[in-house]
């Protein structure tokens, strides 16, 4: 029997993933039962995954405007203009679930994915960043009892999706040039793998997903469509994860970067020649999205033949084809009497392009098959007038951050070895052994990159301007208080982009959330949203795109609220960019300072949510540090000005491991060509909390800068002008490293053996998988 | 004078081998199609980086089949010059201009990473405005850059000279057979790059192109440019401002 003969019941439709509700909505909007395909496209089209209809009521409450913002949420990316007649194009997007089921196609087809929403819009990309979150890779007390197979297995996810990023990056020829890590036992079931993408246009190039002009020909373009991927938004990205989960696998997609780097070149070329009117890759819901969003937003209906779909497998049906979710596939609209301009572009690049339909004025999907009328579905009603739903919300702060916190060791107590154990841990360890595997510098741009500075910065050919961009993101922090956690990723990143001497002008983000059907989830999801438009704000970074992964849970454990954030900057000038590394012997370590006081009791509060705390003492409480929004905003705009001025030599912000990582960090960035590096000796003569807290302590708001003495003045001076403390710390020296509180020895060695540590223990974990 | 830089579906480093080229050499370069036999008019041909056709059989297999690779071998045949960077040293060697074979990476992973290479030969075209012994710091970026070949073709290779870098530690000590700070993916004698009989085809792994401007953290590659632009024109190539600059 074929399977378009299958008879539609409201069972059938649960099994779909539809509510009773939802189920009537489709009848009432059809006037009648829909049959099998028709069920099947309503269902991915009305999934979570692509209705936001657990997130739309609360996405409104973001910024989304700004002088900058060419297109805001809406579109396949986000656009601002970065002058000189350029934009930037970016945004960010989970992979989590098919990361989980097959590390590898998962990881791959993530990069995949975020790559085309980028270039269907005309622009190239240029590079990619990856936020990735996995379950602890080595016994610890921040391990949460992990056994040896767990962190086994949790190795080999990680290593499988860091394979997959550099299988696809790095074929595909876009550089990977930044992103973070971090390992806790709450993402051992439900790995996060975010990626970003960003790409160049010249403004009048945009291309957008509107279909115009009633009988323009609709053209399929790239790929062949097989039976991979069939369901992958909706049943496994919209749902929770379970025991059986493995068997999910077939609804995983697989990736081909080659495909992908021609449909790159071809796409651009087409687009060239002004034939093409509109177009929008095939991406979660393949064909059923690209056709009616592409339809809706053009206020027009498509009509499709089927039949002419290029296809790689025999007797597929109108189901599998509309919801497969192959890979590196465009749909496009061209200007009608057009057709063999835009054919013949694509056929150079070896690609198959054929024309499967035409642009309707009666605004319906109407799909034909083996010469009848396999469904009739309004457009507008598939891709916008998909449920919204007001899920409950109910303030349930864990009861994990009531719970103990630190005991301070006496104050004038050796830390080094703490500190030592610190270096060592994954989330502070050196991240080579992952950025080397992908390739950073491919078209030539990346000015910094892995490693090199506090954000990854690219100059642009055609200006003598740079961008830099980051992500960043603290799950525990927001676990902990999501509101203020959120507001903290936000501003971290824009600081880090800030650090680099660039100024913060946009963000995108991804939202990573458990299941919005339990209201504390829901409570977490509206907390971080609001934190992080409070903080978007203030620091004049509207979110101009981004993404809602929700079901983040396996067998009803979700994973922290993970809100990551990419904040997009601009450097006016390439050559004041500032890395993060210290430059020469005997220049001054400086620390500007916008972190509010706190009292110790206070202190020791947000000290129990520090990395130290966690891998030191097991210890996941209390509250993220507090945060000043207005004063970020003036450190930002301070670092922004000290760069163009060129009056600091390098900087870093102080976060995971507090001062003393970040002043080791600053040694270990700044390696010079011969092999040797710079030591650093500090005292820090201005905290007046406990030891550990002054030494290890996350407070946002600081950055270590280094400044010639000749410069000294002239720093103290603008930073006074943005209302900023600058604090001597100490200076560069080629000796041991050094740090002393109020005079006090705390932590004293060889710089190079902590260097040994921090670059090869992520090396030593992971080299055996 | 003109270059010219070959694209195959699939390589990725075409935009960056003519970008050094053309702006920071202020030299004339174009593109040449992978299934165009004629390369007329050009004096020399890079075969850039990337992943020709995927690379999914084996690095360079498919890519020696093009039309183009019969007309760079009959250029190669009358002296042209021809230069194959990472992808295109590989495509090289499938297409036997260069001797010897190209293994994966010893530690089976990707790797891209700053390296030294040492110049073991000035006397080629690519290298003529090199010191000798020169060390260059340039990046790699590749899966497959574990040169082989067998005991004979090796000491051949020694004994005319043909090979033109090798990975050193950054002081210049040669790097060991499992030395892979320096020779981080296990070449047969720290082999980075090599020269046919006639020295007018070289192929090397790591991307002088991408070491041609301060903003990319080096400028060593430039002598590799002006080296074949000196070949060309026969009278020395100026330094580049940046070149200019003391490390």
């Amino acid at each position: 029997m074929l399977q378009t003969e299958i008879k539609v019941t409201p069972q059938l439709a649960a099994e779909h993933g539809l509510t009773p509700d939802e189920y009537a909505r489709i009848r009432k909007i059809l006037g009648r039962d829909p049959n099998f395909t028709e069920l099947g496209v309503f269902s991915v089209m009305w999934s979570e995954h692509c209705s936001y209809k657990s997130s739309r009521a609360h996405l409104k409450r973001l910024p989304t405007r700004g002088a900058r913002v060419v297109q805001g949420p809406g579109e396949n990316a986000g656009v601002v203009d970065i002058g000189d007649d350029l934009v930037a194009v970016f945004k960010i997007e989970s992979h989590n679930h098919p990361s989980f089921v097959e590390p590898f196609q998962g990881a791959a087809t993530g990069v995949g994915g975020i790559l085309r929403d980028i270039f269907t819009m005309g622009a190239r990309p240029i590079a990619v960043l990856d936020s990735l979150r996995f379950g602890p890779i080595e016994k610890g007390a921040g391990a949460d009892g992990a056994t040896p197979e767990e962190i086994a297995r949790n190795r080999r996810i990680v290593d499988g999706v860091v394979r997959g990023i550099g299988f696809y990056g790095n074929c595909f020829g876009v550089p990977t040039v930044a992103g973070e890590v971090m390992f806790e036992p709450c993402y051992a079931n439900n790995p996060l793998v975010n990626a970003l993408a960003l790409g160049i246009a010249r403004k009048k190039d945009l291309f957008f997903a509107r279909a115009r002009g009633v009988g323009n020909p609709v053209i399929y373009a790239g790929a062949k469509t097989g039976r991979d991927g069939i369901h992958g938004a909706s049943l496994l990205a919209s749902a929770e994860f379970s025991e059986e989960s493995q068997q999910k696998r077939p609804n995983v997609q697989v990736g081909d970067p080659f495909m992908e780097k021609l449909l790159l070149e071809a796409c651009l070329e087409a687009m060239q020649t002004g034939a093409v009117a509109a177009i929008q890759d095939m991406g979660a819901a393949g064909l059923a999205s690209s056709s009616s969003e592409m339809a809706s937003r053009g206020g027009l209906g498509i009509e499709m033949d089927l039949d002419r779909v290029p296809q790689r497998e025999t007797n597929m049906t109108p189901y599998e084809m509309m919801l497969s979710e192959s890979q590196e596939r465009m749909l496009l609209v061209a200007e009608r009497g057009r057709e063999r301009e835009v054919f013949d572009v694509f056929h150079k690049w070896g690609l198959d392009a054929v024309e499967v339909g035409r642009v309707t004025d009666d605004g319906i999907l109407r799909l034909r098959h083996q010469g009848r009328v396999a469904a009739e579905i309004p457009a507008h009603a598939l891709a916008e007038e998909g449920p919204r739903y007001e899920r409950p919300i109910a303030a349930a702060p864990p009861a994990e951050s009531q719970g103990p916190l630190v005991e301070f060791a006496a104050d004038g107590i050796d830390l080094t070895e703490n500190f030592r154990r610190l270096l060592a841990s994954p989330a502070i360890a050196s991240k080579e052994w992952i950025t080397e595997q992908y390739d950073s510098m491919v078209r030539t741009n990346t000015q910094s990159g892995p490693g090199a500075g506090d954000a990854a910065v690219l100059r642009l050919k055609e200006t003598k301007r740079a961008l830099a961009i980051k992500t960043d993101g603290n799950g525990r922090w927001c676990f902990l208080a999501p509101r203020l956690g959120a507001m903290h990723a936000v501003v971290e990143a824009a600081r880090n982009v800030a650090c680099t001497g660039a100024r913060p002008i946009a963000a995108t983000n991804c939202l990573n959330f458990g299941n919005p059907e339990k209201p504390e989830v829901m409570w977490q999801f509206t907390e971080a949203i609001d934190g992080i438009a409070e903080a978007c704000r203030v620091l004049e970074t509207p979110i101009t795109g981004g993404n809602v992964s929700f079901y983040n849970e396996t067998l009803g454990k979700p994973i922290y609220p993970t809100p990551i954030l990419g904040v997009l900057g601009v450097l006016e000038d390439a050559e004041c960019a500032l890395g993060s590394g210290f430059r020469n012997e005997g220049d001054l370590i400086v620390m500007l300072d916008a972190s509010a006081a706190v009292s110790r009791t206070e202190a020791a509060r947000e000290f129990g949510s520090s990395e130290y705390a966690k891998t030191i003492y097991g210890i996941v409480a209390g509250a993220p540090p507090a945060l000043d929004l207005a004063a970020e905003k003036r450190l930002i705009d301070c670092l922004v000005m000290l760069a163009s001025e060129r009056a600091i030599l390098s900087a870093h912000d102080v976060s995971d491991g507090g001062v003393a990582v970040t002043l080791a960090e600053c040694c270990f960035d700044g390696i010079g060509d011969d092999g040797t590096f710079f030591s650093a000796e500090a005292n820090i003569d201005f905290d007046d909390g406990p030891a550990e807290c002054a030494v290890f302590g996350e407070r946002g708001g600081r950055v270590i800068v280094s400044v010639s003495p000749s410069s000294l003045a002239r720093v103290t001076a603008i930073a006074a002008q943005y209302g900023l403390q600058t604090r001597q710390v100490g200076r560069v020296t080629r000796g041991a490293f050094r740090i002393q509180l109020k005079g006090i020895p705390a932590i004293h060695g060889a710089v190079h053996s902590f260097r040994e540590i921090w670059a090869g223990s992520l090396g030593k974990a992971l080299a055996g998988v | 004078m003109k270059f010219g830089v070959v694209q195959f579906p699939g390589s990725n480093c075409d935009d960056d081998a003519c970008f050094a080229i053309r702006s920071v050499l202020a030299q004339p370069a174009e593109f040449i199609w992978h299934q165009s036999e004629d390369v007329s008019g050009f004096d020399a041909i890079i075969l850039p980086g990337g992943f020709a056709f995927g690379d999914y059989l084996r690095t360079g297999a498919i890519a020696r089949f093009s039309p183009v690779m019969r007309a760079v071998t009959r250029f190669a045949k009358s002296g042209g010059l021809v230069l194959g960077i990472c992808n295109g040293f590989q495509i090289l060697l499938e297409a036997g201009l260069l001797p010897g074979a190209m293994l994966r990476n010893k530690r089976l992973r990707f790797l891209c990473r700053q390296v030294h290479v040492r110049i073991e030969n000035t006397d080629t075209p690519f290298t003529r405005a090199a010191r000798p012994g020169q060390i260059l710091k340039m990046p790699i970026a590749h899966m497959e850059g574990n040169y082989f070949c067998d005991p004979a073709t090796l000491a051949e290779s020694e004994r005319n000279k043909q090979i033109v870098f090798r990975y050193v530690h950054p002081d210049g000590r040669p790097a060991g057979p499992d030395d892979f700070d320096a020779n981080p993916n296990g070449a047969l004698a720290g082999i980075a790059g090599i020269s046919n009989r006639e020295r007018n085809v070289v192929g090397l792994m790591p991307h002088p192109e991408r070491a041609v401007e301060l903003a990319l953290n080096s400028v060593d590659g430039l002598v590799i440019f002006r080296s074949i632009v000196e070949s060309l024109s026969q009278q020395p190539a100026p330094r580049t401002a940046a070149e200019r600059v003391p490390a």
